[in-house]
């Protein structure tokens, strides 16, 4: 077993390249995808959004919530935005707050939140003694999130995991206590991550709910105190029984970068951080979401938590076979966005998904075309791999036989992480056995095809290799149309997963604020040094 | 002897497979556990054929047994019956209304699940068959998914829809019943309940249960965009037919 200080996370062997492509192609693709991102930058520079606000805040150490259950964090953010004075930065307003009243931020948080206190009808102190201020308590709480990093860090090496691919296992009871239980059989049967899918439309909520959750449709609300809650039930499983076990969430929607702060002071290994996911299939505007996925990312990569991007998602609505290419341009910008928020390549998972059709001839060559295409592509990424959600019917049987061949293919190109399919997910969110028999089916895999990846080669001129190519040159193309009319125009067209938005609208639009010349921003500039060390 | 019963290897044999987990570690009580459980689902001749313990106290159990009751197949008529294909119904509609049905469709409430709406309604379709927009006998209006109940009412009144199709795919805790019904009642409230067709769908709705929640109709898992249209065509014909004779007597 390879332990993490030395070989970083979910690290999986040199790819060793079987598909013969076509290196201009490949140079052509990261070309295009520089262009793109640094279009994206362009267009969201100088905005800031009111859950990057909260974000601070976050970090700083306020949670709880007023007795509506309206979270400190928002109370703050909200005061000051109605009054269009966010654009100098809440580090701005709290930071004089400290100064002036010689409150702490939660007593400030909560002075204001019962009107006792106007945070922008303070009198200002000297602008350098503020900014002093908001970079001192920024950088402390940094420091303290940074120490919890690498103190789990060194726990998740002495412990030890799994060698990969590791198996990334969905509970959503949405009852925090039920996950527990239901995490704990997926450890016992070799899960190596746990992600705790959130409940149905937390992604629209602008807030993060606070404290433990115990309802919830479709999955259970990502809050701290249930980020704390599972943390402290896998540390448990893991010292008792000598293996670590990976936590993960869902860093999307309107809450991004506030969930990726959340994640880091809770110790999550994981995250789910798509930049385009919330635009397409959560109608999120554009720019707010391009704005939240930069500091989401940046905490990430600062906190060495891994992210994977999604992907995977645009095949639900889009023919697989047809948008190959799109997936495949969506890596590259991805990868590209990610990498500029100081995201090492092996804290990005790149999303894959396995959604031919199941009675295409040949699709399970196809689906490992893209698998080894992908992992050729990203050599340094884990690569994260969906199995077959779309196709999937009420026959648990099937679906059941459908994963396995999946699994057979993430065994066969040596990703770094595999998403369990499980046989009832056509029918419902599926019971603990039923994730306990999708464990059993890698088990078998894994076993019988240990070295498939290192005895199999693809021929030359062979169907693995054209589809592999053909993507890879659509995928160019698509990339350079895009850096030539820019990214939010390509959304606009539908590019992505068929879905057209557009710029202006959108949910949480109403959250960007344009920063002002004096904005303060203390996270960013402790976010810019060097990231913390791994291990 | 009238009835019949689950057939498995020969004619009344009666075996069925069933398979759950209960909260015992893996033992003797998990076994007498689960074979009182068959019992009291009135299978005999029970037998647990495997048994893994998910995790401490957790007991997954695949047990077959004998189900000696027999049951009478409960045949309705007319309910569903064979669709027709798109040019069928192109033709069947512009015969028998001369008009396009005007449809206003959404997954509403809090479900972000637009798989199904799009399926019906987008002209991709699924599974080969074009959704409803890809018919000259439908003007469709898809909302997408996540739409309030009040929003997705206020569209069908602004454009006079002759249906309403919700789409509903999440069920955790009846989620999709209280979404259901508060859609019928608004739609009773506003005084167009009996111009509208309204439908319902979704991996487990049933015909049953869009009955019971007052909707006319309700279409499960499997359902082609076809069977959708097929159901709309009929009925909006037999409805016009009915104002017809109304009007003419």
């Amino acid at each position: 077993m390879e332990g993490v200080g030395e070989t970083g996370p979910h690290r999986v062997g040199r790819v060793r390249p079987k598909l013969d492509l076509d290196d201009g192609e490949v140079q052509a693709c990261r070309k295009a995808a520089t262009v793109i991102a640094e279009g994206v930058e362009a267009a969201t520079t100088g905005l800031t959004t009111v859950s990057v606000e909260r974000t601070l805040l976050r970090i700083l150490g306020l949670n709880g919530a007023d007795e509506n259950g309206v979270p400190l964090a928002n109370r703050l953010v909200d005061l000051v935005h109605a009054q269009g004075k966010l654009g100098r930065g809440i580090g701005f307003w709290v930071a004089n707050a400290l100064l002036q009243t010689g409150l702490d931020l939660k007593g400030i948080a909560s002075t204001c939140a019962e009107g006792e206190l106007d945070l922008c009808g303070l009198p200002e102190a000297d602008q350098e003694a503020v900014r002093r201020r908001a970079r001192e308590e920024c950088e402390a709480a940094v420091a303290a999130v940074a120490a919890g990093a690498q103190e789990r860090w060194a726990r998740r090496e002495r412990i030890g995991e799994n060698p990969p691919p590791h198996r990334y296992v969905l509970t959503a009871t949405g009852n925090v206590h039920e996950d527990v239980i239901h995490a704990r059989a997926v450890a016992d049967h070799g899960g190596d991550v746990i992600a705790v899918i959130r409940s149905t439309a937390q992604s629209l909520l602008d807030y993060v709910p606070d404290g433990p959750t115990t309802e919830g449709y479709g999955g259970t609300f990502a809050t701290q105190a249930n980020f704390r809650i599972m943390r402290e039930a896998l540390d448990e499983w893991a010292a008792q029984n000598g293996r670590y076990v990976r936590l993960s969430s869902f860093c999307s929607g309107l809450c991004m970068p506030e969930i990726a702060a959340l994640g880091a002071i809770e110790g999550l290994d994981n995250m789910v951080n798509d930049a385009l996911y919330g635009i397409l299939y959560r109608d999120i505007n554009m720019i707010r979401t391009l704005v939240d996925q930069r500091l989401s990312r940046r905490i990430n990569g600062f906190f060495g938590v891994v992210i994977n991007t999604g992907e995977d998602n645009y095949l639900r609505t889009a023919d697989a076979q047809e948008a190959a290419p799109s997936v495949t341009a969506s890596q590259f910008v991805n990868f590209e966005l990610a990498g500029r928020c100081s995201l090492a390549p092996h804290q990005i998972a790149v999303g894959h998904a396995f959604e031919i059709p199941p009675d295409t001839p040949n699709g399970f060559l196809l689906e490992l075309a893209q698998a080894q295409l992908t992992r050729e592509l990203f050599p340094d990424s884990p690569v994260k791999y969906m199995p077959p959600t779309r196709h999937m019917n009420g026959n648990p049987f099937r679906t059941h036989a459908c994963d396995t061949l999946f699994n057979l293919v993430t065994v066969g190109s040596g990703q770094g992480l595999q998403t369990l399919g499980a046989p009832t997910e056509g029918v419902f969110t599926p019971h603990i056995h039923d994730r306990v028999l999708a464990l059993e089916s890698v088990s078998y895999v894994e076993t019988t095809a240990r070295d498939f990846v290192d005895e199999i080669e693809f021929k030359p001129g062979g169907l693995v290799r054209r589809h592999a190519a053909a993507t890879l040159k659509a995928a160019r193309k698509m990339l350079e149309e895009i850096a030539e009319e820019g990214l939010l125009v390509a959304i606009e067209g539908g590019r992505f997963g068929d879905v057209p938005r557009r710029r202006g609208d959108g949910r949480g639009v109403e959250g960007v604020v344009k920063k002002e010349d004096r904005y303060l921003d203390p996270l960013s500039e402790t976010l810019s040094r060097a990231p913390v060390a791994m291990g | 002897m009238t009835g019949i019963r689950p057939y498995a290897d020969h004619e009344d044999d009666g075996i069925v497979q069933v398979s759950f987990t209960l909260p015992l570690p893996r033992g003797g009580a998990s076994r007498t556990g689960a074979l009182d459980v068959a019992r009291r689902m009135g299978l005999a001749s029970g037998e647990v054929v495997h048994q893994t313990e998910l995790t401490a106290g957790y007991t997954y159990v695949v047990l077959y047994g004998r189900f000696e009751g027999r049951i009478d197949p409960y045949v309705r008529e007319g309910l569903h019956r064979e669709s027709m294909s798109q040019e069928e119904i192109d033709v069947f509609v512009a015969a028998e209304l001369g008009r396009p049905i005007v449809v206003v469709g959404a997954s509403t409430g809090s479900d972000t699940h637009s798989i199904g709406i799009d399926a019906m309604l987008n002209v991709k379709g699924f599974d080969g068959d074009h959704g409803l927009e890809g018919y000259r006998s439908f003007e469709v209006h898809n909302l997408g998914s996540q739409i309030d109940n009040a929003d997705l009412l206020a569209q069908a009144l602004e454009i006079s829809a002759d249906a309403i199709v919700v789409s509903q795919t999440v069920t955790q805790q009846d989620l999709h019943v209280h979404n259901l019904t508060e859609l019928c009642e608004m739609v009773e409230a506003q005084g167009i309940r009996s111009d509208t067709v309204l439908v319902c769908g979704g991996p487990r709705i049933s015909e049953e249960l869009a009955k019971e929640l007052g909707y006319d109709a309700g279409f499960s898992k499997g359902t082609r965009p076809a069977d959708l249209a097929t159901y709309l065509a009929r009925e909006m014909a037999a409805r016009a037919a009915v104002q017809a004779r109304s009007e003419g007597g």
